[in-house]
This record gives C-alpha cells, structure tokens and sequence, in this order.
C-alpha cells in the first residue's frame, strides 16, 4: 500500500541524508557515545540469562502463531476489551485513526491531552492531526518531550532525542518550556538531575489538569483484553491513571493470545532495550474499574499496511518487532548516518524493512531504505524475536529492483551481462585477463567510479588472473 | 585427501596471490588441490543486491563444477556464507514457485561440503600449527560473514597465534563490521567510508603492521582506504600469512 503514511513524508533517498550525517561530528559523538553505553550494557544484561536463546525461540513462535490467526486474535481482543467495559475502534490507516481520536476528545470537549510515548500515534502523525483540530497533546515522556519542545524529529525509536547531548536539551528548555507551560527554572545546568527535575515540574501541572490520556501499547492480551505498557519514568503510568479518558491507539501485531506469553517478553524487552533485568514501570489495566483510574477507555487497533506487510511471507516477519531498539544499538549504518536519515519515526535496521512495507516502495526515501545496510548481521544477532532483517533487506531490495526506474533498468542490465559472463567461464578469463594486460593505462580514478574512488584507492591489478598461474604451474 | 579450491572471482581476477598461498599451504599440508576451471563467481554479488534470478544460472554452475568433491575449500568467508545460506533459500523461493529441483539439488551438495580456509585447516585436518614463519606484528579484523554467518570463532585467531614470529595485537572493535558490503560500498558511499575509516583508525591504534582479515573484499575496501592515507600499515589475507615459510617467506 503506497498511500500508508508513516510520518514525514517527502524524504530525501537515505545515501543523500546520510551524506550531511556522517559529517556532523557533534551528531556522530552524541550517537557514538550513546549507542556503544547501551550496547555494552545490553551485552552484558543478555549474557545473564542461561537460556536467552530459548527465551528469543519462544518470543519468535509466540509471535508467529499469533500472526497466523491474526484475525481470530483481534477478535478475541475485542470481545474481551469490551466486556471488561472499554470500546473498540478499527482504523484502516493514519487518517481514519486520527479522526477516531479527534472526534473521542472532542466528545469530552477538552482542548489538552497528555501523552504516553507511543511509536503508534508518532507513525499516523497524531499530534500534527490533532493540533489541525485545536487539540493541544503534550508528550510526557522526557526524551520526547525534548524532541517536541526542540521542534524536532524521533531519531531514535527508544530514545528519541538520542541525537542530543545534555548542553543542547538545557538549551531547548530554558527556551522553550515558557512557551508551552512552566518554564524551566533560572540557572538550569545540564546535570542529569537539574534536567530531570525541570521536566517534572514542568509535566507536573500537565498532569493535573489533563482530563484525556493517550498512550500506545507494548502488548495487548486477547483473552483478558488487558493492555501493557513497559516505561522507565513513571510519567506513563501517570497519564494512563489520572484522567478521567484514555484512548489508545495500538498497531494490530501487538497482540499476544495468552497471559502467560508476558512472561517471556517481560524478561526479553527490558534487557534488550534498556538493559534493565526488569523495566521500573509496568502498567496493565483492562477496560475501567469503578473508582480507580480512567472511567472511559478507548482502544482504537491500527492497520496502517500491516496487513500489506501481513501477506509477504518473508516479509511479515518484521511484524513480530517489539520496538526494544537493540537493533538500532549495535547498526554501524545508524551509528553514522543517524536516525533521521531513515526519513520515517521507524529508524535503523527495522525501520530499513518496516516503513517500505508499511509505505511501499515507490518514494525515493523509501526505496533507498533496504539498500541502507551492509548486511552485516548484527541486527538479527541481537533481536529479541529474531527477525532475520539482512534476509528481510535482500528481499525487499529484490522488490525495489524487480519496479525498474531509477537507476535500476540500468543496474539491471549490468547484473545481466555480468550474469552472463559468469556462467561463461572463457568470457570471464578473457575479461580478466584484458584487464589484467592493460592495467598499466588504468587511471587511479576513473570516470564513474567516485562512490569508490572519492575515499578509497582501487586496489593494482596483478599480472595474470590466478586461473593464468594454475594452468602455467599446476597443469 | 584431494579438495576442489573454488577461489572466487575477487580472488582471481584482483588478489591471485591469495589464491597462490592457499594451494601451496594446503599441499605443504599433503592436500591434493584441484582447480575445476568451470568455476566463476558464487554469486553473492548478484543476488544480495536484489539479482536472486540472475543468480540462479550460477549456483547450478557451482553444483556441476565441483561435482564429485568431498571438500570444497574457498578463502573467503563471505562466498562460503554465501553457498551455506543463500543457496537452500534461493532453492526454496523457486520450490515455492514449483520449479529449480536442479537449485535443491546443488545447495543440498555443496552446503556440506563447501569450507572456508580456516575452517578447513582446523575442523577437517584438525591442526592450528600450519608451520608458518611471518616475523610481524598483526591484528585480525573478523569479516562480518565470517563471523556472524558461518560463525568461526577463534579459528583464525589460533591459526594466526601459532604462526612462528607472529606477534597478534587485539582490534579494538573488532566485531563492527568495516562497511565494505558489496554493492553497499558504492550505493552508500559516505557511512560504508566513515565505517572503514573507523576500523581503519582502530587497526591502525593497535600499532600492528599488518591488517590481516579472511574476506579479500574488506581488505579491498580497506585496503583502498590505508593506501590514499599513505598508512604504514597494510591489508592481506590470512591465506598469505599462513603460506609463508622460512624457506619461502611473504614478500
Ligand atoms: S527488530 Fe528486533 S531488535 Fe529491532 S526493535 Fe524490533 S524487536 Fe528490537
């Protein structure tokens, strides 16, 4: 499905982004810096479990069952959210999501909602749609806080403002918080503390006076309808209990079948996104209880070319991520060329197949996307569902390839004669050895070559090709 | 025992001195080599660009040119990857279209039989002292396929260790991949060049005057980007390190 919006539309192709990237040095020591402490530590957190292996195993087939009953599951789900006193809604893409939510807080006739972090309503652009209707939404979570202060993008899918260094975000909130509510106090430093607290003040009063939460979710279960949130700040747990409405909007694949399937998710998200043996804060409520927490619940299930991504059979794999963003940790790709080079709010590895499947492949972003890894492996290594990513990237290349125009006719004629040649063992000496007997007219860099040529020699050709060698010594 | 050398078309055409110490190496260690000369390219290049058809003439190549062998050595570690777990996928895409029994049947072949150098010296002829002399200093990039894919551990570190003169330096980051890629290098040129700049910073911090990798198309890459420094330092093959002698040193 081509017309999926996933944020940010209108990107330029990934090798052109990356191109300003890599020479931003601040950009590349603020994501050195933090992806290597988060990559050290997840290492260290993973190899304390004997059975990770068998734990990563059975989160991949958890998620694979459900995939293939996708659709008794979800209906499962509903059954249970609304017995337990909630309302379902079905959205087929971001605009029918975000009019769902418009319409629910217009309902209470509020103007001001607080925010859970959710990947979901940042992918249908929620905030943007909401703001077009007069509805303020306050993102409460401390990096995305920065980031909507900062007037900037995700780059990151954990840590959004990853791209930022503490001196920048002290910059922002003594600039900024004034204008969107308490502002940050006089002599703000950049010590973690001194950051912290400002942010607490200021999402305080926030918090107090917001009668609509909004928040995503990590899981739903479909034979309870209870919904999970996973959060480290506590500033989550606070917009899914003190206002009086909470509407969620959640991706379909979050389902899992059973309670206990939680069990193996709460030992693997945790240590593969934060590290952390167990995350400070694990929010579940179903439907409403009387007298305790939001006594209106909303959960409003995304497609958004889920079930375009759905029907690929290799593909559909990329639907068992659960957002845990190791696989952005330990990207050379990402750790250079950043996250906003990926042009969607899905950066790195699982970003690079996941938004053309959402979005298609037909934008120049968006088929740059599976080009913009070295296939190198290290995404699938430490995926928590093992999603084979490299296998998933050489598949979606295959697509990218198989729709011809942009430099692909072109690429594809060459991958044909040099098919060609291949399998004509003659024509391939012959062409070696030409090369070979006329390597001494070669210029250093020649016309066509600068994607190489630009920071890397050609290596000298030898005399003769080896096969030369074997026939005159071994034959 | 006799094996089939499959040399790849990189090191035939650009690096036939690795192919050269591979046959000589294994003959010092009283292997019979052949070079069925049918051989090209595995077609790694092909098909991890998005090329799987183009790519399907080559593994029924692979299959017919190496019939008959028990042992197919290759010093590469990515085209090993490459046969180990491309072929039986690419075989199972076609089934999945109800065709290419012929592409079943020579994954099913060659994925057994199909070594990389290192693997071959020390799992099949079960030794890590190959009798080699290199009086330098040394550190080992492992490539990506080599050690993701085909997972060979400290093969190549044991090998290297008991190479006599040898002294090996520890790569600082040795597991982040260098960026070569493929096609990689040249459709995202910028982040496959920072990468490599990188590793080439930490190679080059260890003091160690040899890079040494088991993929000739990272130290292509790297290679490429110590010689526009004007680096001390210089990329080779492990082939090459272990081939080398007292009576017949590398030059
Ligand atoms: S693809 Fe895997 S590693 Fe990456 S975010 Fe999803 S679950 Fe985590």
């Amino acid at each position: 499905m081509s017309g999926t919006f996933v944020g940010m539309p209108a990107f330029p192709p990934f090798p052109r982004a990356a191109h300003d990237a890599v020479r931003d040095t601040t950009l590349r020591g603020n994501l050195r810096h933090a992806t290597h402490t988060i990559r050290d530590k997840r290492a260290k957190a993973v190899a304390e479990l004997a059975d990770w292996q068998q734990l990563r195993e059975a989160g991949k087939r958890i998620k694979d069952d459900t995939l293939r009953h996708l659709d008794r599951y979800l209906v499962q789900l509903e059954e249970s959210v609304t017995a337990a006193g909630g309302t379902v809604h079905w959205a087929a893409d971001a605009d029918e999501a975000n009019r769902i939510v418009a319409d629910l807080i217009k309902a209470t006739g509020e103007t001001e909602v607080v925010k859970v972090k959710s990947m979901a309503t940042q992918e249908i652009g929620l905030n943007e749609a909401l703001a077009a209707e007069g509805i303020h939404a306050y993102e409460t979570d401390l990096a995305e806080l920065i980031v909507q202060l900062g007037d900037d993008r995700p780059s990151h899918i954990l840590v959004p403002a990853i791209h930022r260094n503490r001196g920048e975000i002290r910059d922002i909130f003594l600039e900024k918080m004034g204008s969107w509510g308490r502002p940050a106090p006089d002599g703000l430093t950049d010590t973690p503390a001194d950051l912290a607290e400002a942010a607490r003040l200021h999402l305080r009063e926030k918090f107090l006076r917001a009668k609509v939460g909004i928040s995503g979710a990590n899981f739903m279960v479909a034979e309870t309808g209870t919904l999970v949130v996973f959060e480290s700040e506590g500033n989550g747990r606070m917009c899914l209990t003190l206002p009086e409405t909470l509407i969620s909007v959640v991706g379909i694949e979050k389902v899992v079948p059973t309670w206990q399937d939680l069990e193996v998710f709460l030992q693997t998200l945790p240590r593969s996104s934060t590290a952390e043996r167990m995350n400070p804060y694990t929010s579940m409520w179903t439907g409403t209880a009387d007298g305790d927490g939001p006594q209106t619940f909303h959960l409003v299930l995304l497609d958004n070319g889920r079930t375009d991504a759905l029907a690929d059979d290799i593909g559909r794999q990329a639907l068992r991520c659960i957002r845990c963003s190791a696989c952005l940790n330990v990207c050379p790709v990402y750790e250079r060329a950043g996250g906003h080079a990926y042009g969607s709010v899905y950066p790195g590895p699982i970003g690079a197949i996941l938004t053309p499947q959402l979005r298609g492949t037909t934008s120049g972003i968006d088929a740059s996307l599976p080009y913009a890894s070295s296939l190198c492996g290290a995404c699938y290594e430490v995926c928590p569902v093992a999603i084979d990513i490299p296998e998933v990237l050489v598949h979606l290349r295959e697509k990218v390839a198989g729709q011809g125009g942009r430099g692909h006719r072109l690429e594809k004629a060459a991958m044909k004669a040099v098919g060609w040649a291949m399998d004509r063992p003659a024509v391939m000496a012959a062409g070696e050895r030409a090369m070979a007997r006329t390597r001494a007219l070669h210029p250093k860099r020649p016309p066509g070559a600068q994607a190489w040529t630009d920071s890397r020699d050609l290596p000298e050709l030898p005399e003769a090709p080896f096969r030369d060698w074997w026939k005159k010594n071994r034959t | 025992m006799r094996v089939a050398l499959f040399v790849t078309c990189v090191n035939d055409a650009v690096y036939p001195a690795t192919g050269i110490a591979t046959v000589k190496l294994l003959e010092r260690l009283g292997v019979e080599v052949d070079f069925p000369a049918g051989q090209t390219c595995c077609g790694q290049p092909q098909f991890n660009t998005g090329y799987r058809h183009e790519t399907e003439p080559l593994v029924r190549r692979m299959g017919r040119v190496f019939e008959g062998y028990d042992h197919i050595v290759t010093p590469s570690g990515s085209c090993a990857a490459m046969v180990r777990d491309n072929y039986p996928r690419i075989a199972r895409r076609a089934a999945a279209q109800r065709r290419g029994a012929d592409l079943a049947e020579a994954a099913e072949f060659l994925v057994p039989r199909m070594y990389e150098l290192t693997e071959f010296l020390v799992d099949v002829l079960g030794t890590t002292d190959v009798g080699a002399y290199f009086p330098h200093t040394v550190t080992y990039h492992p490539s990506c396929h080599g050690l993701r894919l085909l997972g060979l551990g400290d093969r190549p570190r044991r090998l290297l260790e008991a190479v006599k003169g040898l002294e090996l330096r520890e790569l600082p980051g040795a597991e982040e991949c260098c960026g070569f890629g493929g096609t990689f290098a040249v459709k995202n040129p910028d982040v496959s060049a920072a990468m490599g700049t990188d590793k080439v910073r930490n190679a080059a911090a260890t003091g160690a005057e040899v890079l040494c990798g088991a993929d000739n198309s990272c130290l292509m890459h790297l290679g490429g980007i110590l010689h526009r420094q004007d680096a001390p330092l210089r990329a080779l093959h492990i082939a090459e390190i272990l081939g080398s002698t007292e009576a017949e040193p590398h030059v």
